[in-house]
């Protein structure tokens, strides 16, 4: 069935998955639903502690089994040490049919290749998966389907019940006997907690892990004792060093400068940029460079920020610390300038859910005036895809990607017009993440395009100078200097699903299989 | 141009290939590995497919380690590696066999 953006979803897949198809943004704009409830096991007796001494005893209490799901939190990103610890012990335990639900998965995480061959894991919810792991799910080794799933649609996913956690671990840099944890005060520092509130909130058993155990009682916590059965002490839950793995460093490549004065151009020539606009911006060299120039430009024009989003990099954190913003909404950080500057008083820990979640009562992506986003590819019709490399492997993470440009007044992608030889304006985007209807704007090295729908932002900006360009122009200009891509050519099966955040489909991953030369 | 002994061109250095060519067993051997395969294998084909012809070789085994180059690339490094090939480093036919 053809869904809103024009993708061809299989019925076999609708019927597998229970899923209807994406059908816009506001499809589901006042859709009422009761959240679903996790199992409470009451803790009255005050002799009971709730320490374990091993992981292996923690899943024994837990009453682990066959065809449980399990799931873990990302704020230590490629420095995280717990879903390789959980899982060796899972896999010892010779248990069959996990279920994976992260909130994202990377190349810390390749110890878990051999769980996905031999049956160990089975079906994997995140918001992305990177290097081996990505290979092999595009291999076709995972035995059921790899859900890529946005920041927001995850936490729709768990509280809507579709995803009924089991067991939840939670990282926490510092935790007291009791369960309550921080992102911060340990010796292992994430800074927040935000993807692992909802599991708190939801699983039937929620285990905290941590590597600095502190009395009780360890507040303000981010996550409250009432929510956790067990604490479980270890040697290390994570590098904080390795939390900075790909976030750009300020950036000296004169294109992507280039194009972060194109960025910000256009966004101080929006009606938007006035006193008490809000802002979210990645981790892209680009979009740090013009987060500097954008708080250059407020402070000539006497303009403050009400409010900064993250996914938080040191730049975000200056513009706190000249006092340019209100405050920041922090749901993890980049690096470790981030890390420390949550213990700025205006600076507040926010969970997913409040977030991005499509499915509560409002979430801060709504509020957003912009959003500078990044893509592998974005095409004609503006679909962005964030998650399947141009070679058809999974690669990639939706992130607040989808969240975050459905929600703000305006989102803007920044790309390079050619990475490598890959155009990243194309005709047809390999795989769907972000729909055409969420983007308004791409900015390139060759130009800037003001997607069709949005009239106001072409006559808002149709004087100030900037390099115009229509999309198909910038698609023509990259397959002049490229020359025509040719289409992945994929197997049958369908290895994974993009997940939108309403929990609709909106594109499948198919196997890879491998080139043939055309005669 | 006939093929005397083995010869490399190009660095693995992103947007550039490595092309190594050999005598060939009587005809135009190939391989070609390539991080974008899917979308420009056949085109990197056909563009040394073509240098090949013009720079009249009919019998060479070529090894291409492609990351991402462009056409004019891929072309540059197999003229080089042909030229290294048999020796040649002055009268070269600019605008001739070599475009």
């Amino acid at each position: 069935m053809i869904n809103a953006v024009g993708r061809d979803i299989p019925e076999e897949i609708l019927r597998l998955t229970g899923k209807e198809v994406f059908q816009g943004n506001n499809h589901f704009d006042g859709y009422e639903y009761r959240r679903q409830a996790p199992k409470v096991k009451c803790v009255i007796d005050p002799e009971k502690s709730k320490l374990r001494s091993s992981i292996r005893e923690v899943l024994e209490a837990c009453g682990i089994k066959d065809g449980m799901t399990l799931s873990f939190h990302h704020h230590f990103r490629e420095g995280d040490k717990i879903v390789n610890m959980v899982m060796k012990e899972v896999h010892d335990m010779g248990l069959k049919d996990i279920r994976l639900c992260a909130s994202s998965l990377g190349k810390a995480h390749e110890a878990l290749v051999p769980m996905i061959e031999d049956g160990t894991i089975t079906e994997i919810r995140s918001s992305g998966v990177r290097g081996e792991i990505g290979k092999v799910i595009s291999e076709g080794k995972l035995k059921g389907l790899a859900y890529m799933q946005s920041h927001g649609g995850r936490v729709r996913s768990i509280v809507s019940g579709e995803v009924k956690i089991d067991i939840a671990f939670i990282g926490a840099p510092t935790a007291d006997d009791y369960g309550n944890c921080s992102g911060i005060g340990g010796t292992s520092d994430c800074g927040v907690l935000s993807y692992a509130a909802a599991d708190a909130d939801y699983a039937d058993n929620v285990v905290v892990i941590t590597d600095h155990l502190v009395p009780f009682p360890n507040m303000p916590a981010q996550i409250s004792m009432t929510k956790v059965d067990y604490v479980v002490q270890v040697d290390q839950i994570g590098d904080p060093a390795k939390i900075a793995t790909g976030a750009a460093k300020p950036t000296s490549d004169v294109r992507k400068l280039m194009m972060a004065d194109n960025c910000t151009s256009f966004v101080i020539n929006t009606p938007y940029f006035k006193d008490g606009f809000s802002y979210q911006t990645g981790v892209g060299g680009a979009s740090i460079a013009s987060a500097v120039a954008l708080s250059k430009i407020m402070k000539e024009r006497g303009i403050r920020m009400r409010f900064g989003v993250g996914g938080l990099t040191k730049p975000m954190c200056d513009i706190l610390n000249n006092d340019q913003v209100d405050c920041l909404l922090d749901t993890q950080d980049f690096d470790l300038d981030a890390v420390e500057n949550v213990k700025h008083p205006r600076h507040f820990y926010i969970s997913a859910d409040e977030y991005a979640n499509p499915f509560n009562k409002g979430a801060v992506v709504n509020r957003l005036d912009f959003v500078i986003l990044a893509s592998l590819e974005v095409d004609v019709h503006f679909n962005c895809n964030v998650v399947v490399g141009s070679d058809g492997v999974l690669t990639g993470a939706q992130g607040g990607h989808p969240d975050t440009a459905a929600g703000a007044k305006c989102s803007i992608v920044i790309t390079p017009l050619v990475q490598g030889r890959i155009p990243a304006v194309c005709t047809d985007v390999t795989t769907v993440t972000t729909p055409g209807e969420s983007v308004d704007v791409v900015v390139t090295d060759y130009g800037i395009a003001i997607n069709p729908r949005r009239q106001d932002l072409m006559e808002a900006v149709k004087d100030a100078g900037l390099p115009l360009r229509t999309i198909e122009e910038l698609r023509d200009i990259a397959y002049s200097i490229t020359g025509e891509p040719k289409k992945v050519q994929f197997g049958d099966r369908v290895v994974g699903i993009i997940e939108s955040r309403d929990g609709t489909i909106m594109d499948v991953v198919r196997e890879v299989k491998e080139f043939s030369f055309a005669e | 141009m006939d093929i005397i002994k083995p010869a490399v061109a190009g660095t693995m250095e992103s947007s550039d290939c490595q092309v190594t060519i050999e005598p060939g067993n009587g005809g135009i051997e190939l391989d070609i590995q390539s991080p974008v395969i899917h979308q420009f294998g056949d085109q990197i084909r056909k563009t040394i497919l073509e240098t090949l012809k013009d720079l009249d070789i009919e019998n060479a085994r070529l090894t291409v380690v492609d990351k991402g180059a462009l056409d004019c690339t891929v072309r540059a490094r197999v003229e080089a590696a042909a030229y290294r090939s048999v020796g040649q480093k002055d009268a070269l036919p600019w605008g001739g066999a070599i475009r």
